[in-house]
């Protein structure tokens, strides 16, 4: 067992951040076929009206990497997949507002007993 | 080497049939797939799942595994029987390259490093998440990564290499954002560029702030007297103390908004100030007098919409 050290900055994947088609296919490892049919899918929604044009933000790079992932490892269709994310990002949003709504209640009580 | 149970891990009896063992699989691939788990080892979990696929779905690869014989248990120390291993199998997945030692001591591997005409690889992307206080979010902060990496060495065996990174986490990041480090995952095969990782930023919960992505919520205890007469008091917020206004004829669940005082970006995040009034207790005579005098001067039903 080796040891090594590193100092490294990453990017984030957030609205910021702009990709193209080509280099989209390369994050998520995956064809230009593959990413055209996601657009038409409505599972990705780049800005711009061609695919030369098209511009992905880190969220999408995320939808697509995810895309990918699932439809490879438990054999999604195009459609499956679409419903399967956007049921994700739901969870995801119900999870940060429970997170929230039972913070602020953890606060009232603490309140009541002090 | 350590003997795998791939019936164990897929929950299923030696003697299942291949259909029973694809539901089985499909059934626990769904719920460790680690785009969809909470499960904090879903990633470990889904490779071995795999890896037990791998071998229970096919008939050639399952019977080559079962006559190692039904006596050996998981964890058990395993040598692979002398001279009956056999390396003429196929792969499906490209994360065959990452199984365990011990699928490769009976199974071989399909990239033998070094070797001529085999094929480029890239190394897997792989994910880690990343657990950083709201301040750090706020701020920025470097944190240490602690990775273990599996490494072929040059004989074809899997050893583990702990690496540790020294992660630059920029300003105003939010909970289940991805952060890419290119080249930081898993090696390349016969050349290949390396994978990339990705690190998923966990928001640990804060005394006082939720965050809705770039927006940070409070509730802003406040006096009767200053919701009522309006006040300028202060609040806390990422960025240090500020004064708000609280206009007067305020009410408990009301909410202010700060620009710009939750997490920095273009656009930067609001901090929203839900006022939450609290009475002052009434446990000296002066304070119940003052309660009392309210209670006769001010003719105030608070139920009034109720109808009672």
């Amino acid at each position: 067992m080796t040891q090594t050290e590193t100092r490294i900055e990453g990017i984030v994947l957030d609205e910021g951040l702009m990709v193209t088609l080509t280099e989209l296919t390369q994050l998520c490892g995956s064809s230009g076929r593959v990413v055209r049919l996601m657009v038409t899918e409505g599972l990705l929604r780049p800005k711009g009206r061609d695919p030369d044009d098209w511009r992905f933000d880190g969220l999408e790079v995320r939808r697509a990497r995810r895309a990918v992932r699932l439809q490879r490892d438990l054999d999604l269709n195009l459609a499956g997949t679409a419903l399967a994310l956007d049921l994700l990002d739901e969870l995801e949003q119900l999870r940060e507002r429970l997170r929230a709504l039972e913070h602020q209640l953890g606060q009232r009580r603490t309140r009541q007993l002090g | 080497m350590e003997y795998k149970d791939y019936y164990k891990t897929l929950d299923v009896a030696r003697d299942a049939t291949q259909a029973e063992i694809k539901r089985a699989y499909r059934k626990l691939a769904r719920k460790f797939h680690p785009d969809v788990s909470k499960e904090p080892d879903a990633e470990a979990r889904f490779k071995e799942i795999n890896e037990a696929n791998e071998v229970l779905h096919d008939p050639e690869k399952r019977a080559a595994y079962d006559a190692l014989g039904s006596s050996w248990h998981a964890g058990q120390d395993f040598r692979p029987p002398p001279g009956g291993v056999h390396h003429d199998f196929h792969f499906g997945a490209d994360e065959a390259a990452e199984f365990s030692d011990f699928f490769s001591s009976i199974f071989g591997r399909e990239f033998h490093p070094g070797a001529q005409g085999q094929r480029r690889r890239r190394g897997q992307d792989q994910t880690a998440r990343i657990a950083i206080d709201l301040e750090d979010a706020y701020r920025g902060a470097t944190r240490q990564l602690r990775l273990d990496i599996p490494e072929i060495g040059p004989d074809g065996h899997v050893t583990s290499r702990t690496r540790t990174l020294n992660v630059r986490i920029p300003p105003g990041v939010t909970q289940g954002r991805q952060i890419r480090l290119a080249g930081q995952g898993g090696p390349g095969i016969n050349g290949g560029h390396a994978g990339d990782l990705y690190l998923e930023i966990d928001i640990n919960p804060h005394r006082l702030f939720t965050t809705d992505g770039k927006d940070i919520h409070l509730r802003l205890p406040i006096a009767p007297w200053e919701a009522a007469l309006g006040a300028s008091v202060s609040v806390p917020t990422l960025g240090g103390t500020v004064n708000l206004k609280v206009p007067p004829g305020s009410q408990s669940g009301q909410r202010l908004r700060l620009k710009g005082r939750g997490l920095p970006g273009e656009p930067a995040g609001d901090e929203l100030v839900m006022l939450e009034i609290v009475t002052p207790p009434a446990t000296t005579d002066a304070a119940k007098a003052a309660y009392r005098e309210m209670a006769e001067r001010l003719n105030f039903n608070p139920r009034a919409e109720m109808g009672v």
